[in-house]
């Protein structure tokens, strides 16, 4: 760990905190091994999506006011999550539109907010990560992080350093994998043959696995493709970026 | 399905069933979005164009009023006439007029969908006068008692068998073996049932792509042709248009028709662009007599002054229902409403209203490919997203949707009392998966285990984890 390396403050989003704490610590290892120094502040619980997008302004407003003080004090927020780290960057500053002072916070913490892979590739300048994994990894972008933060180069960048792992994109990588938040089980029939047509172009590759850098639309491609019996692994890429791969991935058993 | 939005899910649910219907969207993918693509990425200049398409819209909806006033002026020195309407009931009162006066019989019909908006079909029928739509989808559609699934391919739901046989059907005094399997046999058919009744016509009427305030020009674009007869054949020609098609100038127009044409079907240009100014002038060779422009407002207005005038920059391409990952899989029956997709889903509840329509904004997964390809750059998601403010806190979202949220944002606000349930819960849920790894159907949780598996948590929430090794670690530093 780094004395002098900028001071991060990890934002684990709501998802990672409670399912899988693996991509928590990896994020911890990469950052911390790109020379940051990492803290996981406690008070921390969600970003407030799924009230923002339930059109719950004010319980919204409140948990962001929460995220912006509590978070204040760091060089850089960072968050394994295009679309937690969207909504700080974009959203935040939208709620306090009326409110000239706490507007002024949000864009402040909106300037020092990434997505964890564009934070070591476009400001720590991270080339690749060298390590080991072994299989056939499609990417899939996930919308937010793809057309809000323009993350599409940088996970596979970082990848690229992988011995043993090779990408192969499939066709299915920008579209959407039918999460989108309470939508997924709002209009599950829907969402079903959004994630279907997923799978369907999925199985047209050698894919082994389904890396992401979201754990909603991971957390949906793995429950899809375990019901339907498939072998594809699903992982965060942290994890594989990481080294943190002892875990069994995303919806599967130990054995 | 029910050409009610209140029915979204029922509809959702049939669409997901019906296999022609799928196969017409699986043609979507493979025709309007990859044209598009390679339209779009032969044209350097196209990012920028959808720039100024987008300022030229605003600077207008900025003086919208203004410039519908030099409209009319200006189509009255050419000669035509332009009718205000409200509302669709008085648009629809304003049109049968038009035609009593010209003691129209029957009307032949160009695309339009304002003309859906204030069903002028089924008001020209109640009044004893037949419309017969030209456009081959439109006819199509018409034939088969629908209305249209989209907002530039009306019938692209449905399957050329099917057309075939609705052919047969209504077209009894042909030949009964004659070829009807290709395209080009359809179109063929449709064409020579057609001719004669644009010739009988006593009104033609159209919907219009722009108005041209600086010459009260009405500009449309089609791919058969039959805009032009349906204009220039009957004696009297109507326009059907709503406030935000007018534009300043023909440099405007034409700006905008350069990104419309290939947002909506991968074309340069659509196979007609028609400019009509005024009726027919003593040295014309043909043309209307009469021109009228019945321009509508219908909810627009009040979108203009309130947070959804980007809304109204809307040009009608269809881009966004093309590339929706929600529409190409029900299409645009489901959602019940006169405009389908992403645009329609902010529109409707603009020129309907929200408890109708309340579905339509949440049928969303928000992934912003709509905004991707807009060419004027709507910010749909976030339309949608005020709409589901409204709902908010209109009270229109009720039950788990409500109190659950609720409950959620009451703990996500107490970091501590959030800690200690999340960890509790957390290690409830992984004890209970046990070495499954997954869970196959939980309690509360048939929204997504209908359709999928739910993966089972790690164990502790990973900020309690971390605190302990931290704690762990200084402890045995202090040692």
């Amino acid at each position: 760990m780094s004395a002098t390396g900028p001071n991060v403050a990890l934002f684990a989003t709501c998802l990672v905190d409670l399912f899988r704490p693996s991509v928590g610590f990896s994020a911890a290892i990469l950052l911390e091994e790109a020379g940051c120094r990492v803290t996981v502040p406690v008070a921390q619980t969600c970003c407030g999506q799924p009230a923002y997008n339930t059109g719950d302004k004010t319980d919204a407003a409140d948990i962001a006011r929460q995220v912006i003080t509590k978070f204040a004090d760091y060089d850089y927020v960072v968050a394994p999550s295009g679309s937690c780290a969207g909504m700080i960057k974009h959203h935040y500053p939208q709620l306090f539109a009326d409110d000239p002072e706490m507007a002024a916070k949000a864009a402040a913490l909106s300037e020092k907010t990434f997505e964890l892979m564009s934070f070591l590739t476009d400001v720590l300048n991270v080339p690749a990560i060298h390590g080991r994994f072994k299989g056939v990894a499609a990417y899939h972008d996930s919308c937010s992080g793809l057309r809000e933060l323009g993350i599409k180069r940088q996970p596979r960048q970082l990848l690229s350093g992988i011995d043993g792992l090779s990408l192969e994109e499939y066709d299915g990588a920008e579209t959407c994998c039918g999460f989108g938040g309470a939508f997924c089980v709002k209009y599950d029939d829907v969402s079903d043959k959004i994630v279907s047509s997923r799978l369907e172009e999925l199985a047209r590759t050698e894919a082994t696995h389904v890396l992401g850098g979201d754990m909603g639309c991971l957390f949906n491609l793995a429950g899809k493709l375990k019901r339907e019996g498939s072998t594809i692994q699903v992982r965060h890429a942290a994890e594989v970026l990481a080294g943190l791969t002892e875990n069994p991935a995303i919806g599967e058993t130990d054995d | 399905m029910l050409p009610d939005p209140r029915q979204f899910p029922k509809n959702a649910r049939a669409a997901l069933s019906d296999e022609i219907l799928q196969a017409a969207m699986k043609r979507l993918e493979t025709g309007f979005v990859a044209r598009r693509t390679v339209a779009a990425g032969r044209l350097p200049e196209f990012e920028a164009l959808r720039d100024a398409a987008r300022d030229i819209k605003n600077h207008t909806l900025a003086h919208l009023d203004a410039y519908l006033e030099l409209f009319e002026e200006n189509c009255l020195a050419q000669g035509g006439h332009v009718h205000w309407a409200r509302d669709t009931a008085e648009a629809r009162d304003i049109v049968l007029e038009i035609c009593r006066a010209a003691g129209a019989k029957t009307v032949t019909k160009g695309k339009s969908m304002i003309g859906e908006e204030m069903e002028i079909n089924h008001h020209l029928e109640a009044n004893g006068i037949e419309p017969i739509e030209t456009d081959l989808g439109e006819y199509i559609i018409q034939i088969r008692k629908e209305a249209p699934s989209h907002i530039i391919a009306p019938a692209s739901h449905v399957s050329k068998e099917q057309v075939s046989a609705d052919f047969r059907k209504q077209h009894t005094g042909l030949e009964p073996n004659r070829p009807l399997d290709e395209p080009d046999d359809l179109l063929a058919e449709a064409r020579a049932m057609l001719r004669q009744k644009f010739l009988n016509a006593d009104v033609g009427i159209t919907g219009a792509n722009f108005l041209i305030a600086e010459t009260g020009t009405s500009v449309i674009v089609t791919n058969e042709g039959n805009g032009d007869l349906t204009q220039t054949l009957p004696k009297v020609h109507v326009v059907l248009v709503s406030i935000e098609k007018c534009v300043p100038t023909l440099n405007d127009a034409t700006t905008l028709l350069r990104v419309l044409a290939r947002s909506a079907t991968g074309q340069e240009m659509s196979s007609y662009t028609t400019f009509s100014t005024g009726p027919k002038r003593a040295a014309d060779a043909d043309g209307p007599e009469q021109y009228h422009v019945v321009i509508m407002d219908n909810g627009r207005s009040e979108m203009l002054s309130g947070p959804f005038r980007e809304m109204l920059r809307c040009i009608k391409c269809g881009a966004c229902m093309n590339h929706c990952p929600v529409y190409r899989s029900i299409g645009g029956h489901a959602y019940g409403s006169v405009y389908p997709g992403p645009m329609g889903s902010v529109l409707t509840p603009g020129i309907t209203d929200l408890p109708s329509s309340v579905h339509l904004p949440q049928a969303s997964s928000f992934c912003g490919k709509c905004e991707e390809v807009c060419p004027v750059r709507i910010p749909l998601p976030k339309l949608l997203r005020f709409w589901r403010n409204e709902a908010y806190e209109q009270g229109l979202i009720t039950g788990v949707a409500r109190w659950g949220l609720s409950l959620w944002a009451f703990a996500a606000k107490r970091p501590g009392l959030y800690r200690f349930f999340a960890d509790l819960q957390m290690r409830l849920l992984s004890t209970l998966a046990g070495r499954r790894g997954r869970f196959s159907s939980l309690p509360f949780g048939g929204g997504w285990t209908r359709h999928r598996d739910f993966p089972a948590p790690q164990g502790k929430t990973f900020v309690s984890q971390w605190r302990a090794q931290k704690k762990d670690h200084e402890k045995r530093r202090g040692a």
